[in-house]
């Protein structure tokens, strides 16, 4: 069996799924749950500063969106961090780190965006033995407001200068976590980097609304008829966490910086996928929050087997070995021809890709009287949609055509990789010498 | 309880009230909300769907399932009754397993197509608790017509020709309208007296007479109907039942399924209702296994379906052949009648094995008995009572077009008419048409 130790920044942890920051790690009663179902680390939910915590609404702190048979494919959050004296927290903190010492403990931090406050919190977690710290630089609500959180994640030079006051008052590794609420995720996460942080964790939450009560006309969740945005979260944002964090890991001012990949990751496949990606680890929460903490024992399964089937003796073997392969969309061959072909044993003749080809795209499905469904190659510019649609898996493939074929669509022989850059239909393509 | 399933000879109250009460509850219990959402989900709203073609009166299924998904079942059901206003019932006794569920893709993708007819019941249950009818009449046109039977074809076309503004008087021998919806389905299927609330329903939309106890030949003749009204559309049924051609088949015990139907549907008491110990009904059709079925459920020790010819050749479908094994009830295949015994009444029935020779059916000689004190025909109805001069093909009524008879200004539909299933949504189709080529008629000249 595949060995899923990762070692990331110095700290060990037995597998490469940690708990985020979040209510699943609010106290040590979770923590301990979580260790004994088999997590391999947690981010304990963000401490504040000393003082009275802060409160939470009594409503609703979170919406949701389903899919079929209601599972849960989006959830939003309008809870803050911990609303527990940051007493407590460090107490039970210090108790579960030395209970579970294999695994890795990290402490989430949000204080107000002066050097005194996180001089002053700085040494009081150093004391309970956490293997390092995450600033949340994240959360979009609430705390944005009184400018923490995701306010200081969308200003590069905060971010760059509370970082290298951690790195200057703290001695173990720094995270930074990135909100995504940003247009260019590359300009924080190189602000982290000059700071001196020793890695960066993303996506936290995105601005959202999960929806409107058509009857109270308020956004959901709805607090005594008034809602506000609320941090999203869950499998629907795996998408813009994978792409953000593609940017970083190759983008060259911050290449090679370690990663720790957040968003929607909700089964071993999603968590490789983030570590082909570039991520040291995976931080899961909506689906601890979804089905428990026992999801824990599928992601170690899977991503095991996957890893023997694979050959993969270490999680070094495949993390970020998907980096090279995302690229500027200029540099992508055209010369790449696909033609959808549909599978006629496996056809159940429901007519989706017909109707979303025809109505939508390019008129390259040909229905018969008898239902029976046919790509017109001459017309079909391989988009994919027919694949998307189609209700039956691998019912419709993308065909490689072969090289030095004709495309019958273009009339054009498919020749060697050429892309953007020297098409000539490019102004500023530069011709290939001669 | 003075009897049991065991009790010799004809009788009632074998078994106790409350199992009774049970065994003729839903067949299908209505979809709560979230069943029918996780049902609504899997359509894959195909396109030109198979579906709707298989409808006889072309439902756009996956629209009003889309419908449903999105939680306005209203709409769903308002798609429903464009097509077919008596898509309540079409919910519950439509054989969906031969029709749309069959062309769903989903059976061909997993044998598990899409529950549409459940989902159809769903809708229109919803609609029709808010006791609102859904249309309105146009102006009154001044035209009257006479429809000569208050079942789904006769309902069907009164109601659309209502909607387009003219003034319907149905006619109907029995009494209480809705013909076979009421006197002709298993009492399961039909639950908490539906089949009157739907005509109640249908009624609203105002314009339409229904007249009970009214029978041609009987008070009633076309030719004065045809004089009275603008237009005569005749759904009169087939109110006869074919004979069963055995010795001793004028025995006591020895009874008409669809009048056994019947009276289980009019009973306001099923413990006072009488059944055999061992019951045989002779058939194959959907009648033949509602017999069969109810009379398991009343309390018949042993109840026997006999059919001439192969599973093959059976009308009732497979999932109506699995619902009577369910029960209990044996079916024997490639079996007919040939005498009825007994000292009286009946007591046993005498069956010869038959076979397919060159397309004809032939005994083979072999006999065996089964005890029987009770012996249903469903070996299929006639037409009777048809106007004298209207022109018949194959024993119903001809029609070509949407319904025309031979008779100027008369129309019929539903079973008493040529062409398509004897099925309560096909007669619905035809009554539809039949109005609609009515009114143009009427409006065009």
């Amino acid at each position: 069996m595949a060995d899923l130790t990762t070692d990331f920044l110095g700290i060990k942890s037995p597998n490469p799924f940690w708990l985020a920051s979040a209510p699943p790690t609010d106290k040590e009663y979770n923590v301990r749950r979580a260790f004994e179902a088999g997590w391999g680390g947690v981010v304990w939910k963000t401490l504040g500063a000393e003082g009275p915590p802060v409160v939470n609404v009594n409503g609703p702190r979170y919406g949701a969106i389903w899919g079929a048979d209601r599972r849960l494919l989006g959830l939003n959050n309008i809870e803050l961090i911990t609303d527990r004296p940051l007493e407590v927290n460090l107490e039970e903190m210090a108790r579960v780190k030395a209970d579970y010492p294999d695994r890795a403990l990290i402490a989430s931090l949000m204080v107000p965006c002066d050097e005194a406050s996180w001089k002053a919190i700085l040494p009081r977690v150093a004391e309970t033995n956490a293997d390092g710290i995450e600033l949340n630089f994240g959360c979009p609500h609430g705390m944005a407001e009184r400018g923490m959180g995701s306010a200081v994640g969308q200003v590069p030079e905060y971010i760059e200068m509370v970082t290298r006051w951690c790195k200057q008052y703290y001695d173990r590794p720094v995270i930074v976590k990135l909100t995504p609420n940003i247009t260019d995720i590359r300009r924080p996460a190189e602000a982290a980097k000059n700071g001196g942080a020793d890695a960066v964790s993303l996506i936290n939450t995105i601005n959202s609304i999960t929806s409107v009560n058509l009857d109270t006309f308020s956004p959901e969740p709805m607090i005594d008829g008034k809602g506000t945005h609320g941090g999203y979260c869950g499998p629907a944002v795996k998408p813009i966490a994978l792409n953000m964090i593609a940017e970083i890991a190759r983008n060259p001012e911050t290449h090679g910086l370690p990663i720790s990949g957040i968003g929607g990751v909700t089964t071993w496949r999603d968590a490789a996928e983030f570590m082909v990606m570039g991520c040291g680890n995976v931080q899961v929460c909506t689906a601890a929050m979804t089905y428990g903490f026992k999801v824990v024992q599928e992601m170690i399964s899977g991503l095991s087997q996957w890893m023997d089937e694979k050959g993969y003796a270490s999680t070094d073997e495949f993390i970020g070995k998907g980096v090279p392969n995302v690229t500027d969309w200029q540099f992508l061959n055209l010369n790449y021809v696909t033609k959808a072909k549909i599978d006629q044993d496996a056809c159940i003749k429901c007519g989706r890709c017909y109707a979303a080809c025809e109505d939508t795209s390019h008129q390259a499905i040909a229905m018969s009287e008898d239902r029976r469904f046919e790509v017109i190659d001459e017309e079909c510019v391989a988009c994919n949609l027919c694949v998307n649609v189609c209700p039956v898996e691998d019912c419709i493939t993308m065909v490689e055509m072969d090289k030095g074929s004709v495309d019958p669509r273009t009339g054009r022989e498919v020749g060697d990789y050429a892309n953007w850059t020297t098409h000539p239909n490019n102004p500023s393509s530069v011709p290939a010498a001669e | 309880m003075t009897h049991n399933p065991r009790t010799i000879g004809i009788a009632a109250g074998r078994i106790a009230p409350g199992e009774l009460a049970d065994n003729f509850s839903d067949l299908h219990p209505p979809l709560d909300w979230h069943e029918a959402r996780v049902q609504a989900d899997r359509c894959y709203f195909c396109h030109d769907a198979p579906c709707m073609e298989a409808c006889p009166t072309s439902i756009d299924i996956p629209l009003f399932i889309r419908q449903i998904a999105t939680d306005t079942p209203e709409a769903a059901a308002k798609t429903i009754f464009d097509q077919n206003i008596l898509g309540g019932m079409c919910a519950r006794v439509c054989p969906t397993e031969t029709l749309c569920e069959e062309a769903c893709v989903r059976e061909a993708a997993e044998g598990k197509p899409v529950r549409i007819g459940e989902l159809q019941r769903y809708a229109t249950d919803r609609l029709m608790a808010k006791d609102v009818h859904p249309y309105t009449r146009a102006a009154v046109t001044g035209k009257r017509v006479a429809v000569v039977g208050a079942g789904p074809a006769g309902l069907s076309c009164a109601h659309r020709l209502a909607m387009k503004g003219h003034d319907v008087v149905v006619y109907d021998a029995r009494p209480k309208p809705g013909g076979l919806n009421e006197y002709g389905i298993a009492a399961y299927k039909s639950t908490d007296d539906f089949a009157q609330a739907e005509v109640d329903w249908l009624l609203k939309i105002g314009g339409i007479t229904i007249e009970t106890g009214k029978k041609l030949g009987e008070g009633l003749s076309l030719d004065a109907l045809t004089a009275d009204y603008d237009a005569v559309f005749l759904a009169i049924g087939l109110g006869g039942v074919n004979a069963l051609s055995a010795e001793g088949n004028d025995r006591a015990g020895v009874e008409d399924a669809i009048s056994f139907i019947a009276d289980l549907r009019q009973a306001t008491d099923l413990t006072s209702l009488p059944v055999g110990r061992n019951v045989v009904v002779i058939g194959g059709g959907m009648t033949a296994v509602d017999a069969a079925v109810q009379s398991k459920l009343l309390g018949a020790e042993s109840v026997t379906i006999a059919y001439r010819r192969g599973a093959d050749r059976m009308g009732a479908s497979k999932f109506e052949q699995d619902l009577a094994a369910s029960h209990g009830v044996r079916i024997l295949f490639n079996v007919m009648p040939v005498a009825v015994h007994g000292n009286g009444a009946a007591t046993e029935i005498e069956l010869e094995y038959t076979e397919d020779r060159d397309g004809r059916l032939t005994g083979t000689g072999e006999t065996f008995r089964l005890a029987a004190d009770q012996v249903f025909r469903a070996i299929g109805q006639t037409l009777t009572d048809a106007p004298e001069g209207i022109e018949i093909v194959g024993g119903k009524i001809a029609v070509n077009g949407a319904g025309r008879t031979s008779l100027a200004g008369v129309w019929a539909g539903g079973d008493c008419a040529q062409g398509g299933e004897d099925l309560t949504v096909t007669a619905v189709a035809e009554g539809r048409d039949a109005a609609e080529d009515i009114h143009a008629t009427l409006m065009g000249g």
